[in-house]
């Protein structure tokens, strides 16, 4: 049976991990390749990479982690931020990264969907919709969440689909941070619209938030930053708790 | 030495990489007599049923790979690479695929979701491929929108079920494929990738 994916993120700047992370025996608590190692030793089904201050400069950094991430880590990674053409997807998909995830880029121009699908296939694609409930409905922002589009986040989320992305990462900008749950209303909308797999992102904040969103929010994955890396939780806590909710998930390994 | 067919398909360098992991060198190629000299082969890929078999056909490949084939060489093929094996796909109407394997690849129906993304449980349906050293309901990571389907049920070594089983695995002879990613699926599937290329018959 598929399972339901935990996906912690590293939020990256300049080829470092950027919010303070928690975990004993490491070297280097800023080093996202050791982090890397130690989400996948205990269990992580995914990892995602977000350049939080995507600059040019920045670029190079990115890449030489992409590299080195790929070279020992051998479960899926994605890596977002800043990406704006196809040839910066090209380039950080040469590195080594399975997936690249879409933002603004995205909002600006849903044609590079189209075009990134076309060359490295639906499966390479996450579209990020950053999202907020505006006068009762879910509109999608930009700029993290700054500023608002005036566009319906379920009929982009149903375009974007259909434009050939192969996975949505929804995150509830009214939810993130506040570790009061995921958006169950809003993810539900989303995944119960289209026919690819979605994410959840923004709000986790105890260990049965993440059984609620599948349960509640019909999500196919569930993403999580802080609460993993200030060691609120343990992904195994995570999934004992899916499991005996009866959400199916991969086991995890006995964390080394 | 093991060579990795690198026939412009996405994702070949990751399970070059995997195998450097694993202590074991590979060459990625496109030149038919590093091909032919090769003691393994393997047949990666990601993508387009298609626009792959367009460039395996181009390149002259195609026949390269099947005159290998033939002859016996330990072949491996993954995701794009097991499709291929077979001789046609939904994906690409009209386009042959390499015919190794009897059957075509078909679209997951909807309700679900499309690609299956994500850890999918394998169980071993039938001995004698390098499935056998995979423990009973062990996950592996899969990402496809098409699925196998075997024209001869003992060509299927192990299924997995999204909604039904689908072929997860597949031997005949010298041939093994698997529809998933060991390359990406973590311990499980660097440990399934050593018994590819570690001396039991793939």
């Amino acid at each position: 049976m598929l399972t339901r994916r935990v996906i912690p993120c590293l939020d990256i700047q300049a080829g470092r991990v950027v919010k303070g992370v928690n975990f004993l025996g490491l070297r280097d608590a800023g080093d996202p390749v050791e982090l890397a190692e130690r989400y996948d030793a205990e269990g992580a089904d995914e990892l995602t990479f977000l350049d939080i201050r995507a600059s040019d400069q920045g670029r190079d950094i990115l890449l030489d982690l992409v590299t080195r991430v790929s070279q020992r880590l051998f479960i899926p990674f994605t890596v977002g931020g800043g990406l704006r053409s196809v040839e910066d997807m090209r380039a950080v998909l040469l590195a080594g990264a399975d997936k690249v995830s879409l933002g603004t880029a995205a909002v600006r121009d849903p044609q590079l969907i189209a075009r990134a699908a076309n060359q490295f296939g639906n499966q390479c694609i996450v579209v990020s919709l950053d999202v907020r409930r505006i006068a009762g409905r879910f509109e999608l922002t930009s700029h993290g969440g700054r500023e608002p589009t005036g566009i319906d986040a379920v009929a982009f989320a149903s375009q974007v689909a259909a434009l050939g992305a192969g996975e949505l990462l929804v995150n509830d900008m009214d939810a993130d941070g506040t570790e009061r749950g995921f958006g169950h209303e809003l993810n539900r909308k989303i995944a119960d619209a289209v026919r690819i797999p979605i994410i959840a992102s923004g709000g986790a904040g105890k260990v049965a938030d993440f059984a609620d969103a599948v349960i509640e929010g019909h999500v196919d994955a569930v993403l999580a930053a802080s609460v993993f890396h200030y060691r609120k939780m343990t992904i195994a806590e995570v999934k004992e708790d899916m499991a005996r909710r009866g959400v199916p998930v991969r086991p995890t390994y006995v964390a080394s | 030495m093991i060579a990795i067919v690198d026939y412009g398909a996405g994702n070949v360098a990751s399970v070059h990489k995997a195998l450097a992991h694993l202590g074991q060198d590979s060459i990625l190629t496109a030149d038919p007599a590093i091909l032919r000299s090769a003691e393994r082969l393997l047949f990666p890929g990601q993508g387009h049923f298609g626009q792959a078999m367009a460039r395996l056909r181009e390149t002259g490949l195609d026949r390269v790979l099947l005159g290998i084939i033939e002859r016996g060489t330990p072949f491996v093929g993954i995701c794009l690479g097991l499709q291929l094996l077979f001789e046609a796909s939904d994906e690409a109407p009209g386009v042959p695929g390499l015919g190794v394997l009897r059957g075509r690849c078909m679209a997951f129906a909807a309700p679900r979701k499309v690609p299956q993304i994500g850890w999918n449980s394998v169980r071993v349906v039938r001995p004698g491929s390098p499935m056998d050293t995979v423990a009973a309901g062990e996950h592996f990571y899969f990402v496809h929108t098409y699925h196998a389907v075997a024209a001869e049920p003992q060509d299927v070594v192990a299924v997995a079920d999204y909604d039904g089983d689908f072929t997860a695995a597949v031997q005949k002879d010298n041939v093994f494929a698997a529809q998933f990613h060991p390359e990406k699926s973590g311990r499980a599937g660097l440990a399934l990738l050593r018994a590819c290329v570690g001396g039991l018959p793939c």
